[in-house]
């Protein structure tokens, strides 16, 4: 294998009972790289990225996940994952939210409030460190799970649609911070949605997949110069091009 | 409608203000703000988040009241809701225990329509945003784009002469989403009515909109009006389209 791949696929299939979700799909990422992965409405894309984490529910049912080469260990692989749904815990203020990562990795006392403190300013939630969960908007939230994500340095992101549910504003925005902390990082990141505006926008390769059962359909380098614009005539070519493949409406 | 030969709005906003008072303070959210929209034109309301839009919608909708100026739909000042006006809400505001047919009925019911006639009338416009055989269905067992139908279905069976959206499909996923721009345009094509559409989303406003009013922070006032005469169906990807599209976001950054 060669040296810069970080994560490689072989024929991942899940099966939950006869229902046939991922039917053999493989592929490799590479160190750094950033892959959006995008489907069709319900084609299994929340599945695929839980396949990913090694969570017990699923397990593969044929297939492997290597990391640098090695089959996927949550002990040795520093895997960080940001929810669809906001994942913070309620009854941690946001600066307990972000340290929480570090904490169950026992990281010295020291270098958790040093990486805090890097984190709060980076999402630029200074000021609201000591708030609860519910007294921050949407927005905020889904900033608390990216700090608290990129706090442990993940060497793989996982990420799952995570700004699905905000407004197309708040979207650019959190968009940027995280092209942002994903070039100051390298940070090695699966970002999994349904908006193929956001795939193009945010991509160095896109991986296009089928309705269930899933397969991989196509996969698309992304060599767009960045920052993109999204009202670009080359970014809306490439946007028609990965529409195309998926388009159901 | 025509009037001494010259065309009036069949909605009138002039010189509109609203203030939410408290007990303590002020809260002064739109500022004269005047407009006028003609019969079956589809105008968007264009705006940073939070801006006021809903506000502006509601008074409209006579849910909220003007605290300075007044607003005109068909000739009438807005006191109250009314059926003249539908309004398309952003979270599905339908009734959990009625079903599809018992929502879409509900408000010729309420108007005293006898059954046979609103039954008639709830079908013709089930089937008109696509929910034939799902007449029975309660709600909770429909998707977030059905849900939507429904809400767009109800505010029709009222016969409004003017149709208020509220940001309908912005809790939708981005997929569904176009699907349902896509409806709306076939629904309204189909069934003219004067639209006032509110989002922030620059590319749902030019992909619907014959006019996009462009809207400023609070207190929100209107900053510029954008015609949009490109051909229907539009395309997303069309130059003509990103180029109006670009410039209403120039135009709406430069108000923040």
């Amino acid at each position: 294998m060669s040296e810069d791949v970080k994560v490689k696929v072989n024929h991942m299939t899940k099966q939950f009972g006869d229902l046939l979700v991922l039917n053999d799909i493989s592929f490799d990422v590479k160190k750094g790289e950033f892959l959006c992965v995008v489907g069709p409405t319900g084609c299994g894309k929340t599945t695929f990225l839980n396949c990913l984490t090694k969570l017990k529910a699923y397990e593969l049912t044929k297939g492997e996940i290597l990391i640098n080469g090695e089959p996927v260990d949550l002990q040795k692989h520093n895997i960080a994952y940001i929810f669809q749904e906001y994942s913070s815990f309620p009854w941690y203020t946001v600066e307990e939210n972000i340290a929480y990562g570090l904490k169950v990795r026992k990281r010295p006392a020291a270098e958790i409030k040093e990486s805090v403190e890097e984190m709060l300013e980076l999402v630029g939630l200074k000021e609201y460190r000591k708030y609860y969960p519910d007294e921050l908007s949407a927005s905020m939230l889904q900033r608390v799970a990216i700090a608290r994500a990129f706090a442990v340095k993940p060497e793989l992101l996982l990420m799952d649609e995570p700004y699905g549910q905000l407004d197309n504003e708040l979207r650019y925005k959190l968009e940027d911070e995280l092209i942002k902390l994903w070039q100051r990082t390298g940070t090695t990141v699966i970002f999994i949605t349904h908006n193929i505006e956001e795939a193009v926008y945010l991509s160095n390769k896109i991986l296009v997949l089928t309705n269930k059962p899933t397969t991989i359909k196509k996969e698309i380098e992304n060599t767009l110069p960045r920052p993109r614009d999204v009202t670009d005539l080359d970014f809306n070519k490439l946007r028609d091009e990965v529409t195309d493949l998926i388009k159901w409406w | 409608m025509e009037q001494n030969g010259q065309l009036t709005p069949i909605i009138s906003m002039k010189d509109v203000g609203k203030i939410y008072y408290s007990e303590h303070n002020s809260n002064e959210v739109v500022k004269d703000v005047s407009l006028d929209v003609q019969e079956n034109e589809f105008v968007v309301l264009f705006g940073p988040g939070q801006c006021g839009k809903t506000t502006l919608l509601n008074l409209i909708a006579g849910l909220q009241l003007p605290t300075s100026g007044e607003v005109i739909v068909d000739n009438k000042k807005v006191t109250a809701p009314g059926p003249d006006r539908g309004v398309v809400y952003q979270r599905t505001a339908l009734f959990p225990f009625c079903t599809v047919m018992g929502n879409v009925e509900f408000g010729p019911k309420s108007q005293g329509m006898d059954k046979k006639s609103r039954r008639e009338k709830a079908q013709y416009f089930i089937d008109l945003v696509g929910l034939t055989g799902f007449e029975n269905q309660f709600p909770n067992r429909l998707s977030g784009g059905m849900r939507q139908r429904v809400g767009i279905a109800r505010a029709y069976a009222n016969d409004p002469k003017v149709m208020l959206m509220d940001e309908p499909f912005g809790h939708l996923d981005a997929q569904t989403r176009y699907m349902m721009e896509a409806e709306l345009e076939k629904i309204w094509q189909k069934e003219k009515r004067t639209c006032v559409f509110v989002t922030n989303n620059s590319e749902e406003a030019v992909y619907l909109a014959d006019r996009i009013i462009i809207l400023t922070n609070t207190p929100t006032h209107i900053r510029e009006e954008v015609e949009v005469k490109l051909p229907r169906p539009r395309r997303y990807s069309d130059p003509e389209f990103l180029k109006i599209r670009r410039q209403i976001e120039d135009i709406c950054e430069s108000t923040l």
